[in-house]
């Protein structure tokens, strides 16, 4: 297990926050990370955008347009993590698409990945049966490949947790990424079936926009992840952005930590 | 069927969401497949609803004016619905209504896979609701008609470049969204396992029947055969029962567009690379650092930046070859056969046409290929107009 993202879960309910690097640039992707670290982000999820991104809602594949076509790649967004690293310490986790690893080389990507700092991987399109290809050259390098379970898991939970590194992503509902007014999923027992199999922290996303519904989620495990609401701010604020972000994440760590 | 590899490709690369879906459907399939009456039931529709077996013609013109091998044309043209995408689909909505579906989704790219599936589940009784490119919707709005006309409800797909590709992706989000009511019947060879396997097993009938057809006409197999490729679902039909004849050369011809020299092409082997996308590890059109390729073709069918994973194979190990063919050489082949043989060809299918005008003068008299005409011509009139400088409306 990477040492940064057990850390992330050390000192109470965890809030993870989502950008996609390079929307609107990288020089603001940077500032947003640093602004998210002050207003009590624990662990930082960048998304290295994908040009058919099948697990996201239209919020984030519209910030995954905007930054290829900014002219943002892999090379970039590792340089912009080494300019991060001289002045954070935040966990950090990459979260793309098979492709994009395996195209740039799994391996020289996760070496990559490990040597600027990163601490883990999130690939939504590898799912248990697929990730021995990128799981052993994870482990090889000591970044965490995370592992997310579904709604529909049931009894897959069991076989995922019992091998899952860092934490264990649970998916809050049906569908892609994106805002929801409601949560219905039984969070709750789908962490209790995770605990059973292996002490591990898990994170809830997908649909999670304002701090009540935060608090909510995090009553039942151990962090919240959210990605649209704030990719939303980038779309709307541009490279004004950073105030409202910082403003939004910590509302959301109120939230996490039941202070509404 | 573990993991359904073909060689290093296939897989299942997709969200965990998806992964019981699959699961059940591959568990549903293996049952279904040797089930006497699901054969029964599906060779009933095939023949007595679809249509077949489909013909294969002797196209004595197109042989004489070529002065080389035989040539014969596999009709899958004359299926209901005017393509070979009914095999599939017929299968495919027969075993979801087994497995207790009652509504199932689709992507298309001409709009054949989207029609024949919007046909088939008028007929069982199914909700269906495709997913096409923006760009097709305009470039084959008859089509979009049609599925309206059979009940479908048909969402254009604006993200990306607005076409195959984009149609695939978004089909995929709407299955996560919904999934215990809804099966996703895939068009082509593709996606994750079991897809490239189910389809391929519903299109065999393809090459099952040209091989005793031709052994009825010729008492000996095709020198070649033929087929345009996209994903590469007829183009696997009409392989598969000669993949072990090693004598039989297989021939999948791929949509060049503007040649593979331009960025304008969906070419995949002569272009691509290895990669994962889609469900499946397999070649892609892609950028250096995995950016899928916007890519391009006259043929919204073949507009596609990847292929089946079987196919993949089939080239790894020199069994098949693949050839790209120009959107130019491909209208030239859809003009010449509605000429030659008065068959208005599907100008994907124009594409398989093209390559035979090149090879047959080159092949002996005693020599024969087949050409699958995997679909009609009708839907891509107003657009070949169009690329000859006609404005015709549909």
């Amino acid at each position: 297990m990477n040492k940064r993202i057990t850390e992330a879960f050390a000192e109470g309910k965890a809030f993870i926050p989502f950008i996609t690097c390079g929307d609107p640039s990288l020089e603001v992707t940077e500032q947003i990370v640093y602004a998210m670290e002050e207003a009590g982000a624990d662990l930082i999820e960048l998304g290295i955008p994908f040009s058919d991104p099948t697990a996201e809602g239209p919020v984030i594949q519209g910030a995954n347009v905007r930054a290829l076509s900014g002219g943002v790649t892999t090379d970039k967004i590792f340089d912009m993590v080494v300019k991060i690293r001289r002045n954070s310490k935040i966990p950090m986790v990459f979260m793309t698409y098979a492709n994009v690893v395996f195209s740039y080389g799994t391996e020289r990507f996760v070496r990559t990945a490990a040597e600027i700092g990163m601490d883990g991987l999130i690939l939504p399109d590898v799912p248990f049966e697929e990730k021995a290809e990128f799981d052993t050259v994870c482990k090889k390098y000591g970044l965490d490949l995370i592992s997310l379970i579904a709604p529909t898991s049931h009894e897959r939970i069991a076989q995922i947790a019992k091998e899952a590194e860092g934490f264990v992503y649970c998916v809050s509902s049906l569908g892609v990424t994106g805002m929801r007014s409601q949560i219905t999923t039984d969070i709750g027992a789908m962490v209790q079936l995770v605990k059973k199999e292996k002490d591990i922290p898990c994170a809830v996303g997908f649909g999670i926009s304002i701090p009540e519904q935060a608090a909510k989620m995090a009553a039942q495990a151990d962090g919240v992840i959210v990605g649209s609401a704030i990719v939303k701010l980038c779309e709307t604020y541009g490279k004004e952005c950073v105030p409202y972000i910082k403003e939004y994440v910590k509302s959301m760590k109120d939230g996490v930590r039941g202070i509404l | 069927m573990s993991n359904g590899r073909f060689g290093i490709h296939g897989g299942q690369y997709i969200p965990e969401t998806l992964m019981n879906a699959v699961l059940e459907l591959e568990e549903a399939y293996l049952h279904y497949k040797d089930d006497p009456e699901f054969n029964r039931e599906l060779t009933e529709l095939l023949n007595e609803y679809a249509g077949r077996p489909s013909r294969l013609y002797y196209a004595a013109h197109m042989t004489e004016d070529l002065g080389g091998a035989k040539v014969y044309l596999k009709r899958e043209d004359l299926n209901h619905t005017g393509a070979h995408k009914i095999n599939n689909v017929l299968g495919q909505v027969l075993l979801a209504k087994k497995m207790g579906k009652t509504r199932v989704i689709a992507e298309t790219g001409a709009g054949q896979h989207g029609v024949a599936t919007a046909t088939a589940a008028a007929l069982m009784g199914m909700e269906c609701e495709v997913f096409m490119g923006k760009e097709d919707t305009e470039r084959q709005a008859l089509n979009v008609y049609r599925m309206r006309l059979l009940g479908a409800t048909v969402h254009p797909v604006t993200s990306g470049t607005a076409t195959l590709k984009d149609a695939v992706s978004e089909t995929m989000r709407e299955w996560t969204n919904r999934i215990a009511d809804t099966h996703y019947v895939l068009g082509s060879v593709m996606g994750p396992h079991p897809f490239p396997t189910i389809v391929r097993d519903f299109q065999a009938v393809i090459s099952k029947e040209i091989k005793e057809q031709m052994l009825a006409k010729e008492g000996k197999l095709p020198d070649a055969v033929l087929a345009c490729v996209g994903g590469g679902s007829n183009a696997i039909g009409t392989f598969y029962h000669f993949i072990e004849d090693k004598e039989v050369r297989l021939i999948g011809c791929e949509a060049a567009g503007r040649g593979v020299n331009t960025a304008e092409t969906a070419a995949t082997i002569a272009t691509g690379r290895l990669g994962i996308f889609h469900g499946m590890k397999s070649y892609f059109c892609q950028d250096e650092y995995g950016q899928i390729a916007p890519v391009y073709s006259i043929s919204a069918g073949l507009d596609y930046p990847g292929i089946g994973p079987e196919h993949a194979h089939l080239y790894d190990i020199g069994r098949a070859e693949y050839v790209p063919v120009t959107d130019e050489e491909a209208v030239e082949a859809f003009e010449y056969l509605s000429r030659t043989e008065g068959i208005i060809p599907a100008i994907e299918s124009a594409h398989a046409v093209a390559y035979a005008r090149k090879i047959v003068p080159e092949m002996r008299k005693d020599q024969s290929v087949v050409i699958t005409i995997s679909g009609r011509g009708d839907k891509d009139c107003a657009a070949i107009a169009r690329y000859r400088g006609e404005d015709i409306h549909e």
